[in-house]
């Protein structure tokens, strides 16, 4: 298992008010699994996101990533986690404007000392990767949001991290774009890559392989994306926009990896 | 690579990283980090001026003091102080006679030699040329050596004009030229105050001790001191040259206990004369001189307090504009040290730049000072303890006033900075 988590919750005091955005949830995703989270806002996916992020810590409850248990771990501790085992690919790109796509990419691996040497040969191959070998030297304003959110996801990958993590990763790309970034992931998932999205688009979450479903700090249901109900019902709506080779070619591979 | 290497190597790789990010930081917000370094660059720029005009002052002074001599003691007559009344330096009891010095060089070791001086006001005359309102100085042939002032033509003063008083003098190119004598005055006779001297040697005038003399522009006349003692009831001083400089406390002690006992003083008297060194002028403006630097130091440390305030505010408002930056440095795996050192480092380089600006605005006031000609400060220069001094402060007061942002930077939540408009 890559994360295993156990009973988690995780209370927010506002003023007297006690709010439990996480309530007693439980879940594990094994390597090379194709994750959707999804949920209203409001439903904790967020805060279940930040804390497999190593963003944050539960009030109770433990996670163990890579067989590392992680919810006694201090700041900088969490820090390393997070630099040599998450990738996080989120809504607004978050790239640096002063540098170019290189540099932007070679960014986590100025935080890691092993890292350090050849990180601009390991930035140029994670932007080859993912198709942006001719974009290296430009910078963010340079380029268009799926190039942008492409860049991202080269950061993201640059330190072969465990996980990736993308927080609605198309929300601010239009759905030509979005339809390149889910191929992108797809391309990756293929590649071995355990990757978890948190969205609250079906459109977008049939594309993972197993979809979790959240609502008031608990995990609702847990399927495979083929026997998610809206999922199903949203390939049917749009299936003439769908990336062709996401149909029922993918329905055997899910279905055993759930039911491992 | 072993777990030891690790964590210096790592702080190196985010120094550097730092320094470049801090570079371009500073550089893409020229006019606002100009505007935030004033405070320092104007506080380097003057404690580097202040400490420049000093050093030159100290030098040109202490230049002035060794041509005049540091071997030096002037004796002196000098009412003793608690007397309700001051007395008169020329009165009777207080006055040296000439006979109070005998025996001066068995009694005091340290001291080499000795000349007593007695000088007047004269009015010189050859022909009808008059030069009036000279100093007419009486001196013994040891002042030659104590003064180190030669004659350049004719010969110096000897033994036997002091012993016989003959009238004889010494006189320097000025009063050579304001009497219209010819180039070789030597045999030429004078009068002074009507009477009659031969004019046996010509010395130069001393240009560089103006500090003391003051008089470097006007007429000597240096007759024998005996000759000069002919005018009754002259005061008279004595100068005396120690065998080095280093023997100055043994010298005057010695001296002051030989003029208490030749001036048969008892135990309960103060002294009624003066016994000063000119190495202790020297000690005394040194004093002063640190005196003036500490109060320069006090001024520019309010002026480096200011800029740090203004540096600490620059930052603080560049921590709340980078939130989201920092947070996304956390996500990738910053840890709140690296964020720490990065925004401590973009403090001090921000300062250092300040302090490297204000060094060089202190060499232009420096040169701009050196090029009056009326302030004496032609020998001013930055002293290169200066120099580190002004970069020490810079770096401090940047360590010092981009803690509290920096520590502000690495306490931020990562979620919450991600989330920051």
């Amino acid at each position: 298992m890559v994360i295993r988590i156990r009973d988690i919750t995780k209370v927010y005091r506002v003023g007297v008010e006690q709010i439990r955005a996480l309530d007693g949830v439980s879940v594990d995703v094994d390597r090379n699994e194709y994750v959707a989270v999804m949920g209203t806002s409001g439903s904790g996916k967020s805060t279940l996101m930040n804390i497999l992020g190593c963003l944050d810590r539960p009030s109770s409850g433990t996670y163990e990533l890579d067989g590392r248990l992680t919810t006694r771990m201090g700041a900088a501790a969490l820090a390393n986690v997070r630099n040599e085992r998450i990738g996080f690919v989120f809504q607004s790109f978050e790239l640096m404007p002063r540098l170019t796509a290189l540099r932007n990419v070679e960014l986590p691996m100025i935080y890691s000392p092993s890292g350090w040497w050849g990180r601009t040969k390991r930035a140029r191959e994670a932007l080859t990767t993912v198709g942006l070998a001719d974009r290296m030297s430009h910078r963010p304003n340079q380029l268009s949001g799926g190039q942008k959110q492409r860049v991202a996801i080269a950061r993201a990958l640059v330190n072969r991290p465990a996980i990736l993590l993308a927080d609605e990763p198309t929300g601010n790309l239009d759905s030509r774009t979005s339809d390149e970034i889910l191929a992108l992931f797809e391309e990756l998932h293929r590649g071995g890559q355990t990757i978890i999205m948190v969205t609250h688009e079906a459109d977008v979450a049939r594309h993972a392989r197993r979809i979790i479903r959240m609502r008031d700090g608990r995990i609702v249901s847990d399927l495979p994306s083929g026997q998610d109900a809206a999922s199903l019902a949203a390939r049917a709506g749009v299936i003439s926009t769908s990336t062709p080779d996401l149909t029922a070619a993918d329905a055997k591979p899910q279905a055993a990896g759930v039911g491992a | 690579m072993s777990a030891l290497l690790r964590a210096p190597l790592a702080l190196l790789v985010i120094a550097y990283q730092s320094a470049f990010l801090a570079l371009s930081q500073i550089w893409a917000n020229k006019l606002r980090s100009i505007l935030t370094t004033f405070g320092i660059i104007i506080g380097v720029a003057a404690v580097t001026a202040v400490v420049a005009a000093l050093s030159g002052l100290k030098k040109s002074v202490l230049t002035e003091f060794e041509t005049f001599g540091t071997n030096k003691i002037f004796i002196f007559p000098r009412s003793p102080e608690n007397e309700g009344r001051r007395r008169n330096w020329a009165d009777d009891k207080i006055r040296f006679k000439p006979e109070d010095f005998e025996g001066m060089l068995e009694h005091c070791p340290s001291i080499a030699r000795f000349t007593r001086i007695c000088s007047y006001n004269g009015t010189l005359q050859k022909g009808r040329v008059t030069d009036q309102n000279v100093e007419v100085t009486g001196i013994e042939p040891a002042w030659h050596q104590i003064e180190s002032r030669t004659v350049v033509m004719g010969r110096p003063f000897t033994l036997i004009d002091n012993e016989h008083a003959r009238p004889v003098c010494i006189i320097n190119d000025k009063a050579q030229a304001k009497l219209r004598l010819g180039r070789d005055p030597i045999g030429d006779s004078i009068l002074i105050n009507g009477r009659r001297f031969v004019v046996v040697g010509l010395l130069e005038s001393r240009t560089d001790a103006s500090m003391f003399i003051g008089r470097e522009t006007s007429s000597e006349v240096f007759v024998p001191f005996n000759t000069s003692r002919l005018t009754p009831r002259m005061p008279l001083i004595c100068i005396a040259a120690t065998k080095s400089p280093e023997f100055t406390d043994e010298a005057k002690a010695e001296l002051t206990f030989f003029m208490r006992k030749k001036r048969h003083l008892r135990v309960s008297d103060e002294n009624n004369f003066g016994v000063d060194a000119v190495e202790q002028f020297v000690r005394e403006f040194n004093t002063v001189a640190t005196a003036m630097t500490m109060v320069a130091a006090g001024i520019v440390g309010i002026s480096l307090l200011v800029g740090g305030v203004g540096i600490m505010n620059i930052m603080l408002v560049s921590v709340s504009e980078r939130t989201r930056e920092i947070g996304l440095r956390k996500a990738v795996g910053a840890r709140p040290s690296a964020i720490l050192f990065q925004f401590l480092i973009e403090a001090t380089i921000l300062c250092l730049m300040g302090g490297l600006v204000g060094l060089i605005v202190g060499q232009g006031l420096t040169t701009a000072m050196a090029s009056i000609p009326q302030a004496k400060l032609d020998k001013a220069y930055i002293p290169g303890w200066a120099v580190a001094l002004s970069f020490g402060f810079s770096a401090a007061v940047g360590l010092i006033f981009g803690m509290f942002p920096a520590i502000k930077a690495a306490r931020l939540d990562p979620i919450d900075a991600l989330r920051h408009e």
